[in-house]
């Protein structure tokens, strides 16, 4: 639990990182370091990308499974952990 | 009388009518003959007077001939009004055809009169109105007869009681005459209305997606059910363990967030450290094609942990199934400066974190991983004690450790290495120490039982004189009992598991401490070792006298042979710089001299090659370590002919040092 901790903060002390938000199975986030509705405008347009891809992955192989996806912006790098019943978003700026 | 008219006219020939010849007239009787127009009547039907013969104006003057012809006039039965041409139309043949027979009635007279035939059905209702009292009378009249002639009276009683019945009968008969309705009308209940409503049940949408991953994820669950209940059907099933389950089920959400969390950790280092990645995996130097014989090596990650600031690193070992994790051992090579050490594992992948880290009591002074079970590694301590940590459990503590009682050595432990599994299939594993023991540890169950493999002294023979020191050790990598042993007095020895009394040989090697022995890992025959003597020498086991002398100008810290060349090797020095050597392409000097750290002062202790990348490590005694990466050059392969294939693979590599070694002794011998 306190490792768990540790890690998001080492996360969030990185450079470049904006924000963490952790989000439920259903799509409701449960830990954030952004706003409240920036959190919950991107925990659920993600929450929607990873299903999507998830199921896309699963489908061609039903033995495979996604491990993460990276979305690249102009502006930013928006990267997704999912997990059985959760996923890590994490948006970074890695040009700073 | 239309029938009177024709009746006149149709008289016999031989009659005839007065008036009538010669002109025509119509006459008039007073009995309202109608008219008969439609005969012979044209015109002019005025009344005239019967007897005066008038000739009309309007007569047809006929001639005499004309006037004695004779008309026959027939009497026929024949209604002279009746239409002779009524057409009915016939369905059968669509048409309208002449009906043959024309009614032919013709009524003169009719008159409505109210006589009743006494049979009739109406006349009867009169008399049975009528009846009763009639036949009161009657039966009054026939029973004074009755008494004159009773059987005639009884047939007739019988008679009349038939008439009464049938009478009485016939006033049931019901008939569209005579037929009444009688109609009654019961009461009618109330009506009353009873309702009664249930709770409706429970309702629930449900949605769901049927994908092929979403049937495989069932079918997986099913059997991982199955084969639980077959193992519950085995094994006796414990409450206990349940009730743990639950617990860690209720406990706090985050904890399942762990393995997400690093995965993210690490792509946001990578993110962070994107050139540094790209480097690692593309870059190649492109400016070796023009350096010959130099090479150069690139800086890549730098790891470090805040709370091993002020130790120095005193081993380094990477995992032979896990590329990209190695491990560090933290400590002090400073006598006066003794305190606490820690075990710290770095994954490429993380440069910012270490993915295991042990503090440990006293500072380590060694490590090695297990090469088939990567999760046990081996530490030896400056204490003297040694500890096998499981990686796998998340106690901070290790899963065995010595203590003074269990066999201990007195002195630091400088090097610990892996044995194959003995014959029980425990594993096992050596170490050196100061104080001239090499101890063979076994790890049965939970405790390290000790065996003393050998013990080293000053003189040739054991248990002679003082114990020498054991700084450094290393087996052969295919002779499994042969092993080497570098002391502090500068000299290695050659021993073999079997005989523990005695050496297999000797050789004077440095000045000072030999810091760093290690066999070569293709050629079966060469070795190398450093000293702080400033000296890097390469041995043929079987010479005694070393191959190759290399002075590097400061205290040489470790060496390691490269896995991909026989000839490739790198020293690191207190100076801060690295060596490389390639001998295959230069036998007298290095092809690499680069200084790593940032500060002159800072020594490097330790150098280990990535077994499958082309990286190196270098640790410090700031407690850094430092990945770098070895340029084309450096990695050189010998190069092919054209039209030839040369073969790959040890035996390559082995060739290749023979070659030079056959080079080097061939002077000896002219020498000799």
């Amino acid at each position: 639990m306190a490792e768990v901790e540790e890690t998001l903060k080492r996360i969030q002390s990185q450079k470049g990182v904006q924000g963490i938000i952790i989000v439920n199975a259903e799509g409701i986030p449960i830990k954030t370091t952004l706003d409240n509705s920036s959190t919950v405008q991107y925990a659920g347009l993600i929450h929607q990308s990873v299903m999507k891809a998830r199921s896309t992955v699963r489908d061609i192989d039903p033995q495979n499974d996604l491990t993460f996806l990276r979305i690249r912006s102009k502006k930013n790098e928006i990267m997704i952990a999912p997990d059985k019943d959760y996923f890590l978003i994490v948006i970074q700026n890695p040009s700073d | 009388d239309s029938v009177k008219d024709s009746r006149r006219r149709s008289r016999a020939t031989e009659s005839s009518w007065p008036g009538r010849q010669g002109n025509q007239y119509t006459i008039r009787g007073v009995g309202g003959d109608e008219d008969d127009g439609t005969e012979i009547g044209e015109g002019g039907d005025e009344w005239m007077h019967g007897k005066t013969l008038i000739k009309p104006p309007d007569q047809l003057d006929l001639t005499e001939a004309e006037l004695k012809e004779e008309f026959t006039r027939i009497l026929t039965a024949n209604n002279p009004h009746a239409p002779q041409n009524i057409v009915r139309y016939s369905f059968k043949e669509r048409s309208y055809k002449p009906i043959s027979s024309v009614d032919q009635l013709a009524v003169h007279f009719f008159l409505e009169g109210n006589l009743l035939h006494r049979d009739s059905d109406e006349a009867r209702r009169q008399k049975a109105k009528q009846g009763l009292p009639d036949e009161k009378a009657t039966v009054v009249t026939e029973t004074e007869d009755e008494k004159l002639e009773t059987p005639a009276a009884g047939g007739e009683e019988a008679g009349d009681v038939e008439e009464g019945g049938g009478e009485d009968g016939e006033q049931k008969l019901t008939n569209q005459f005579n037929f009444s309705e009688r109609a009654s009308q019961t009461l009618n209940n109330p009506l009353r209305e009873r309702g009664c409503q249930t709770e409706p049940p429970p309702r629930a949408s449900f949605s769901a997606t049927a994908n092929q991953w979403e049937i495989y994820d069932v079918y997986l669950e099913e059997m991982q059910k199955q084969e639980k209940n077959k193992e519950k059907a085995k094994a006796v099933p414990k409450k206990e363990d349940d009730k743990g389950k639950k617990k860690l089920t209720l406990s706090d959400d985050l904890t399942k967030v762990a393995k997400v969390a690093k995965i993210i950790e690490r792509m946001v280092n990578q993110n962070t450290f994107d050139d540094i990645a790209q480097d690692f995996r593309y870059f190649e130097d492109a400016s070796d094609e023009f350096r010959e014989q130099e090479g150069t090596l690139l800086p890549l990650w730098k790891f470090q942990y805040d709370q091993a600031k002020r130790l120095s690193v005193t081993a380094l070992c990477w995992n032979q199934s896990y590329k990209d994790l190695f491990a560090v051992g933290l400590g002090s090579y400073d006598f006066t400066k003794q305190g606490r050490g820690m075990l710290v594992f770095y994954s490429l992948k993380n440069s910012t974190y270490p993915e295991y880290n042990y503090p440990t009591t006293s500072g380590i002074l060694c490590l090695d991983i297990h090469p088939d079970r990567p999760y046990l590694v081996a530490v030896g301590f400056y204490d003297g004690c040694v500890a096998v940590y499981n990686l796998k459990e998340e106690r901070p503590e290790p899963v065995y450790k010595s203590s003074s009682k269990s066999g201990k050595h007195t002195d630091p432990v400088w090097q610990v290495r892996w044995q194959k599994d003995d014959m029980d299939n425990h594993q096992n594993f050596f170490s050196v120490s100061s104080d001239g023991r090499v101890v063979s540890w076994t790890l049965v169950k939970s405790e390290l039982v000790f065996t003393d493999i050998i013990k080293l002294s000053l003189v040739g023979a054991v248990s002679e004189g003082p114990e020498a020191c054991g700084t450094s050790f290393d087996f052969h990598k295919q002779i499994n009992y042969l092993f080497l042993v570098g002391t502090e007095e500068g000299k290695i020895h050659k021993c073999s598991k079997a005989y523990s009394s005695q050496f297999l040989e000797t050789y004077d090697a440095h000045n000072m401490a030999v810091d760093a022995v290690k066999w070569n890992q293709f050629h079966p025959k060469v070795f190398i070792s450093c000293s702080s003597d400033w000296t890097v020498k390469i041995w043929d086991h079987t010479i005694r006298t070393p191959v190759f002398i290399f002075d590097l100008n400061a205290a040489v810290g470790d060496v390691a042979w490269s896995p991909y060349s026989s000839t490739v090797f790198a020293a690191v020095t207190a100076d801060g710089k690295v060596h490389v050597f390639d001998l295959g392409i230069n036998k007298y000097e290095a092809i690499c001299q680069q200084p790593v750290v940032a500060k002159k002062k800072t020594k490097l202790t330790h150098i280990e090659f990535n077994p499958v990348y082309p990286i190196i490590i270098v640790g410090d005694d700031r407690g850094y370590v430092t990945s770098l990466k070895l340029s084309p050059n450096l990695r050189s392969k010998p190069k092919e002919k054209k039209g030839q294939e040369l073969p790959r693979g040890p035996e390559v590599e082995i060739a290749k040092m023979e070659k030079l070694l056959s080079l080097l002794r061939e002077p000896e011998n002219s020498k000799a």
